[in-house]
């Protein structure tokens, strides 16, 4: 039995026994639920911050056990249903400076390991390798600095899961089609940054947090432990799709990352060589309506009818069913009036942008007939 | 002199009366209240289960900007205002406010600003849909066209609160009786003065980064844009810089009205009225120097990440002192726990609970995995709901005898109280938890890990709201008819409002009274 599966009345049920353990199923088990804590996460950064957390939490704990024991002893004792008389004392200086004190000295108990931390944290001097991390609406491009490899990470969640058609699986808009792969052990530097809105690249077991500025480059740094998939989203509010932009980090032993990361050149260069082919029109409508579907239906929805003004609708519209070249300029260099229309030329290969152009153009009932090569678009780029 | 008031609706339009003008603020807070009380349950049916069922993520960013700022520009500082219109001159044994036009016009303005504001909801492109903190470049660039009415809605909320806040200072300062000098003032005109003085230094701020957004959106500036020279944190800065002392507007005058009520149902005088004082100036002028705790994840320096870190932790002990205060006050004392009571021991609980996960946030390192989750969404709504608006429901319990003459249902009042207090927990307490396993705000849809938490909080969140109609019914209950109320109301109460006849009449403290 898997998530939907399940009655609502007997999830409400199970919410309403809090404290009882709910029914779970062998399926149900991948997901973590009923979740109290932070978690420790895989660095020692991460296992400081988790410290600090349960210290400054056990102080709460602590004064709030003393305040509130007073204000219930004193509601219990001192009611006037009980006979209690009221005193009439409203003043005493050495009380005052007793509860000034004391918080002040746990104050300074609980500052002095913080700073340590944050010490550590903004740290990020001798990195063992740098990833460039660029927030974009809604996706995340991470770049292996002087490594020839780039590539963007998108939600891999099906829509139909999203609007309950299919069942959700464990990691629901936690997946991406293609995770940061960082070997363990090393100190990788992060350089953030953003191409549209502020973003905010967050990985809990690592307890990175930065933000991603437009204009403007944050670093941070990680070094994890052991292998795994570690996963995170989007923290700061982006526009539509801000939960719907998760980050996926797998880090493995240094062997593997060595040949992941050459494989990825080669893959690199082989993209590189395809934008002197020529494909035929099916390939490239093939290949463009993945495109569209991974990149462009999450504003312009994968009917073409888009969400105006904002998303115009790309069925019908002026541009698609207009000169080649206008429609090429729109998709390449982004729009000159509307900021939401980024510019895709440097975000996708040509094959893509070609691919993509052609689908646009024939789909919805645009008809238009053209068929776009890469070779088109380097020419495009180039004007 | 003495006379009733104008007939019809003109007796509100054009009034200048205190009282009028102060009724006229709480009921306008208290539909604004209901209002954005709608926006929070689209938001929780939404949350309700995993999965886009109800709403889709452009609306639902609109909801939770929507939100926001009707709780906070058009709930809680209207609803102050309007406590401190119909009690400071009658706390102070003052005929009327300093400035009774500028009182009249300041509320009126108010009703077309959220009319704007509201509008926008049906507007092409929708409200705004880039959070109640509207950060640049998602509120300049890629904002939808309804963006520039947000602005104006703003800047006339501001001017209001600006004038109220002008009013306040000048009627403290210029209308007390003789004899009632500074530190015999009821706390909860200190507080409100001191709130005032906050409003005068930050509104215009607020003004300031609006007027900066409007430039960049139709001007051709870049203040927010790095492509042209700007500097998007600029923006945080600035809104931040307001963002904080706001905080603090919308909690200091909750502080004044539960130092009222702790004393009359404990039968005890205040514990420690002058360190009260002191410690409301404290975190006045604290609330200036920790702006930045909103941004540690912006990419600080370390030395003012430190700075921001320490000034803020600082702020636990004036804020302790209050707290050590108010249970002193009730140690000892002779207690009864009729609803105002009840709303204020809740206050200082939650509040305190509020306070203790604000000063986990404030431990920085901690706060890279706190920021912008649902733990700091529970965090502020337990200083908000229990700190704002359960000592909003509070004064109004404890005061409305001597507004309209009548005890409200005392039943009614408890069973209301209740609700709330089980209903506001079950929606902010499981928040804390669904941050601390990783839950971001403002996200429209969730794994699964984060389903338990999320429907109990919306189970929670619909008890909290048929709560408040419980409220509204007892309100209008008691102004209709009920028992009588004395003049006094309640077992000696401190404070001059209670010398004056039950329902106050339309004037009172024609001639001042003389303040030993």
């Amino acid at each position: 039995m898997l998530y939907r599966a399940r009655s609502l009345l007997s999830r409400l049920l199970a919410v309403c026994l809090m404290a009882a353990v709910p029914m779970q199923s062998m399926a149900e088990k991948e997901v973590e639920r009923w979740g109290l804590n932070m978690t420790e996460g895989v660095t020692t950064v991460s296992r400081d911050i988790f410290g600090l957390h349960m210290n400054i939490l056990w102080w709460c704990v602590g004064i709030g056990v003393v305040v509130f024991g007073v204000m219930f002893y004193t509601m219990l004792a001192h009611r006037k249903s009980k006979g209690a008389k009221a005193e009439n004392f409203h003043e005493s200086t050495t009380l005052e400076i007793i509860w000034t004190v004391i918080p002040f000295v746990i104050l300074i108990i609980m500052a002095i390991p913080a700073t340590t931390t944050l010490k550590q944290i903004y740290d990020t001097e001798e990195a063992d390798m740098d990833v460039v991390i660029t927030g974009y609406q809604w996706k995340w491009k991470y770049e292996y600095l002087g490594q020839d490899v780039s590539f963007f990470s998108l939600l891999s969640t099906p829509i139909e899961e999203i609007q309950n058609l299919k069942e959700k699986n464990p990691n629901y808009l936690l997946e991406v089609d293609e995770p940061l792969v960082i070997p363990i052990n090393k100190k990788v530097r992060f350089l953030i940054t953003a191409n549209d809105v502020i973003h905010s690249w967050w990985v809990p077991d690592l307890a990175v947090k930065k933000d991603a500025i437009p204009g403007f480059m944050n670093a941070a740094w990680t070094r994890v432990d052991e292998p795994g998939i570690y996963r995170g989203q989007c923290a700061e509010l982006c526009g539509k799709d801000h939960g719907f932009m998760p980050i996926v980090v797998k880090a493995v032993p240094q062997e593997e990352y060595d040949q992941w990361i050459s494989e990825r050149r080669e893959m690199a260069a082989k993209l590189k060589a395809m934008a002197n082919q020529t494909f035929s029109f099916d390939e490239l409508y093939s290949k463009g309506e993945q495109v569209y579907n991974t990149v462009c239906a999450a504003c312009h929805q994968a009917n073409g009818e888009g969400i105006p003004p904002t998303f115009p609708a790309i069925k019908g519209s002026p541009v698609a069913t207009g000169p080649l070249a206008g429609h090429m300029d729109m998709v390449i260099n982004g729009s000159r009036t509307n900021p939401a229309m980024a510019a895709f030329g440097d975000q996708l290969s040509e094959v893509d942008l070609a691919a993509v152009v052609t689908f646009q153009r024939n789909a919805f009932g645009n008809n238009m007939g053209d068929t776009i090569q890469p070779i088109d678009v380097l020419k495009a780029k180039q004007q | 002199m003495a006379h009733g008031p104008a007939k019809g609706f003109t007796r509100w339009l054009y009034t200048t009366n205190h009282k009028d003008i102060g009724s006229m603020y709480l009921w306008f807070s208290f539909a604004m209240f209901l209002l954005g009380g709608v926006f929070a349950l689209v938001i929780r049916a939404e949350l309700f289960e995993p999965g886009l069922q109800i709403v889709e993520p452009e609306l639902f960013n609109q909801m939770t900007t929507m939100h926001g700022l009707v709780m906070v520009f058009g709930a809680v500082m209207p609803a102050f205002v309007g406590l401190a219109n119909w009690m400071i001159p009658m706390m102070l044994g003052a005929p009327d406010m300093a400035l009774p036009r500028m009182n009249n016009w300041s509320f009126w303005i108010l009703p077309f600003a959220f009319a704007m504001m509201t509008s926008t909801l049906f507007m092409e492109g929708g409200a705004p849909n880039f959070g109640w903190t509207f950060y640049a470049p998602l509120s300049t660039t890629y904002a939808p066209p309804s963006v520039t009415f947000f602005i104006f809605a703003v800047h006339i909320m501001g001017a209001s609160s600006i004038m109220g806040a002008i009013n306040i200072i000048a009627t403290i300062m210029n209308m007390r009786a003789p004899g009632m000098t500074y530190m015999k003032m009821p706390l909860f005109v200190w507080t409100w003065f001191i709130t005032a003085y906050l409003l005068i230094a930050v509104m215009p701020v607020l003004a300031g980064v609006v007027t900066m957004m409007l430039f960049d959106i139709h001007f051709g500036t870049s203040f927010f844009d790095a492509a042209g020279g700007g500097d998007p944190v600029l923006f945080q800065h600035v809104f931040w810089f307001f963002g904080h002392p706001e905080v603090y507007i919308m909690i200091l005058p909750a502080f004044g009205i539960v130092s009222a009520i702790i004393p009359t149902f404990a039968r005890k005088p205040l514990f420690g009225y002058s360190s009260m004082v002191y410690a409301t100036a404290s975190i006045a002028f604290l609330s200036f120097v920790v702006w930045a705790h909103h941004m540690f994840t912006v990419g600080m320096p370390l030395a003012g990440e430190l700075a921001f870190m320490y000034m803020t932790m600082l702020i636990a002990v004036p804020t302790g002192v209050k707290v050590f205060n108010w249970v002193t006050t009730m140690f000892k004392g002779s207690m009864t726990f009729e609803t105002p009571m009840l709303f204020s021991i809740a206050f200082v609980i939650l509040f305190s609970i509020g306070g203790f996960s604000g000063l986990m946030l404030a431990i920085a390192p901690a706060d890279f995995q706190y920021h912008d989750t649902y733990f700091v969404v529970a965090h502020f709504h337990y200083v908000l709901v229990p700190g704002a608006i359960f000592s909003i429901t509070a004064g109004v319990y404890y005061w409305l005898p001597k507004w309209c003459g009548n005890m409200y249902n005392e039943t009614m009042g408890k069973t209301h109280f209740w609700t709330a207090f089980i209903g506001l927990n079950l929606t902010f307490f499981p928040m804390h938890f669904a941050g601390l396993s990783g839950m971001p705000r403002r996200i429209p849809d969730y794994n699964m890990m984060f389903a338990d938490w999320n429907m109990i909080s919306s189970v929670g969140a619909f008890l909290f709201g048929a709560a408040q109609i419980l409220f509204l019914f007892n309100v209008i209950a008691t102004i209709r008819g009920g028992k009588k109320a004395t003049d006094e109301v309640w077992e000696n109460p401190e404070g001059l409002e209670w010398t004056v006849a039950s329902p106050a009449p339309y004037h009172t403290f024609s001639k001042p009274p003389q303040v030993s």
